[in-house]
């Protein structure tokens, strides 16, 4: 991974939990590592709430200059946000709003989005109506490279139902990323997949015979239990 | 069966409103349900519907006693403080017996409050703060799909009712995503169905019938006494028809729950925790705020020793469950405010703790 990855993906694709993940496991190999909740879109589930975990983790976590009131709805972002993009002894997790909309606020750090220290993907989930078919994924993409003038450097497949993902579903939209690789050259990075249901994932993928399937394999940190 | 998508509990509604053959929207911002009049604004005139941002919550209330005056089908959206503003016209559309369907996306209160969810507007929801004698047929949901199950299946009640119905979501289940199989869709009634189905409306006579009028306004207070003597036996057959629960183990509890809304999710959580340590636990969950279900509470067993609440309010339906078991049983709360959340840990112990001090 880039020094700089930037999450970014269409509404409730599930950029947030994505997000989250990578800042804690990057956090096993390195040293300084922060996470920078760009999210003005949502009031809910957004990376602050995890807040004190993270912190509690080494990790950085920046968002607003609201310190603790995170449920803030205002779109202001906190100057100390640049911390970790300047210092180059940081890795950074960037985790964006929704759709070219939210991507929008990328634009005013652009200067420190430079090709080889970072690199901007988007994360796909096919059970979205939004991009459910290729032509929503496609449009998704253009949006936000347009809005961000950062061409998107990998798929990243986070393809579920919650507690009633299958194997399929994961599938489903590893081949929905195949073709928007066949068709733009932007590569499949990885498919994420809860852990409990990594061997799972395997065995259908031997079956259907997908040999060159990353597997992320996740921890639900933004969802409570009682809401699975 | 329709394709079970990943949704957002707030475009789930509006897509299961505009399902529902509602083609009418009006409402004016406020968080956790902004996402519903974003895609209403969006969705509703590819359909050939109307949207209009409202200059405030009690210009949206109007514009829907218009559209509803002429047979649409309209869906109204807002949070707590905003229903706090549509209660006038709440009163003033039952009183005209205009059908409207209305969801709160309740967040924590008083006031101006957090946007984090809530359930302290129980009372504002049920007792209403309009005047006169009106109820508002309110609707519990615990899952989006309940959610639009209930909201489709709202545009129907209010349409036989005559009456606003309001669909009490939380915050959480508002903004929170899940597997959700959308209702069919329905086409909005054409003039002539409206013209058959709501003789009421103000559809012009056309040469055909005598003029409707819709005015709340009498000035012979007679009649008025007549008039609500005539519409009342409605809010009798929706006491009798329209209650709605979901009970597990009330025969046979010792302890049971009352709950509804996202936090019934978490008792059941916490419920299943107890009963793995040998509690025998039971809940009503309660899907019809008003009419409240009386029925549910005649189904508890002579087993039942504690009957704990769990909201996140100050007990407001605690008050309704005292009422309906009259000193029978002691009654309890569990419960968060001002945006906090119970989890199911938080339940158990504070159940356990309830049950040892007696």
């Amino acid at each position: 991974m880039k020094r700089i990855t930037l999450v970014t993906g269409h509404y409730g694709s599930g950029k947030t939990e994505v997000s989250v993940n990578l800042s804690i496991d990057l956090k096993k190999e390195y040293d300084k590592v922060a996470i920078l909740d760009l999210d003005i879109m949502n009031p809910y589930f957004r990376s602050r709430e995890r807040q004190k975990m993270m912190e509690d983790l080494g990790i950085m976590v920046q968002f607003n200059s609201f310190g603790y009131d995170i449920t803030e709805d205002l779109p202001a972002l906190s100057a100390a946000l640049k911390t970790p993009l300047e210092n180059k002894e940081y890795k950074a997790i960037v985790d964006v709003g929704g759709d070219s909309d939210g991507a929008k606020v990328l634009n005013q750090f652009r200067k420190y989005f430079i090709e080889g220290d970072s690199e901007l993907l988007v994360v796909i989930n096919t059970n979205r109506p939004e991009s459910d078919d290729l032509e929503g994924c496609l449009f998704h993409i253009s949006t936000i490279q347009a809005e961000t003038g950062l061409p998107v450097k990998g798929l990243i497949n986070n393809t579920h139902m919650l507690s009633e993902t299958t194997p399929q579903d994961i599938i489903d939209g590893y081949n929905m990323c195949k073709k928007i690789e066949e068709l733009t050259g932007i590569p499949h990075r990885f498919s994420t997949c809860r852990e409990d249901l990594v061997e799972d994932l395997k065995a259908a993928n031997a079956e259907a015979g997908i040999t060159d399937m990353e597997i992320y394999p996740i921890k639900l940190y933004m969802r409570p239990s009682w809401l699975l | 069966m329709a394709e079970k998508k990943l949704m957002k509990g707030n475009e789930a509604f509006a897509t299961a409103a505009m399902n529902a053959g509602c083609r009418y929207y009006f409402g004016y911002p406020i968080t956790p349900q902004n996402e519903v009049p974003e895609f209403m604004s969006r969705e509703l005139p590819k359909a050939g519907g109307y949207f209009i941002q409202a200059e405030s919550e009690l210009g949206a209330m109007n514009m829907a006693y218009g559209a509803a005056a002429a047979g649409g089908r309209v869906l109204l959206s807002t949070s707590s403080p905003g229903i706090a503003l549509m209660q006038e016209n709440l009163s003033l559309l039952s009183s005209v017996e205009l059908p409207v369907v209305l969801v709160s996306v309740m967040r924590g209160g008083p006031g101006i409050g957090s946007i984090q969810p809530g359930q302290a507007d129980y009372e504002q929801a049920t007792r209403g703060g309009g005047n006169g004698d009106y109820h508002t047929i309110v609707l519990a949901p615990a899952t989006i799909q309940e959610a639009c199950d209930m909201i489709y299946k709202a545009f129907d009640i209010a349409d036989e009712y005559r009456n606003p119905v309001m669909v009490c979501a939380d915050g959480m289940i508002g903004q929170m995503m899940e597997p959700v199989v959308l209702p069919p869709e329905k086409a909005p009634l054409t003039e002539e169905e409206i013209w058959e189905q709501k003789p009421y409306a103000l559809t012009g006579h056309k040469w055909k019938r005598e003029r409707n009028a819709i005015n709340s306004v009498w000035l012979q207070q007679e009649l008025l006494e007549e008039y609500i003597y005539q519409y009342w036996p409605k809010y009798e057959k929706a006491e009798a028809e329209l209650q709605d629960w979901e009970a597990i183990n009330v025969e046979n509890c010792d302890t049971l729950f009352v709950a509804y809304g996202s936090v019934s999710r978490v008792v059941k959580e916490a419920m299943q925790a107890l009963e793995a340590e040998g509690y025998n636990v039971g809940l009503i969950r309660l899907k019809t705020l008003w009419p409240f279900p009386h029925k549910a509470f005649e189904l508890i067993g002579d087993n039942c020793k504690n009957i704990i609440c769990c909201e996140l309010s100050m007990g407001q339906m605690m008050k309704d469950v005292k009422a309906e078991v009259a000193g029978k049983y002691p009654v309890h709360l569990i419960n968060r405010v001002g945006g906090m959340l119970l989890d199911p840990v938080e339940v158990v112990d504070r159940t356990k703790k309830i049950l040892e001090v007696k």
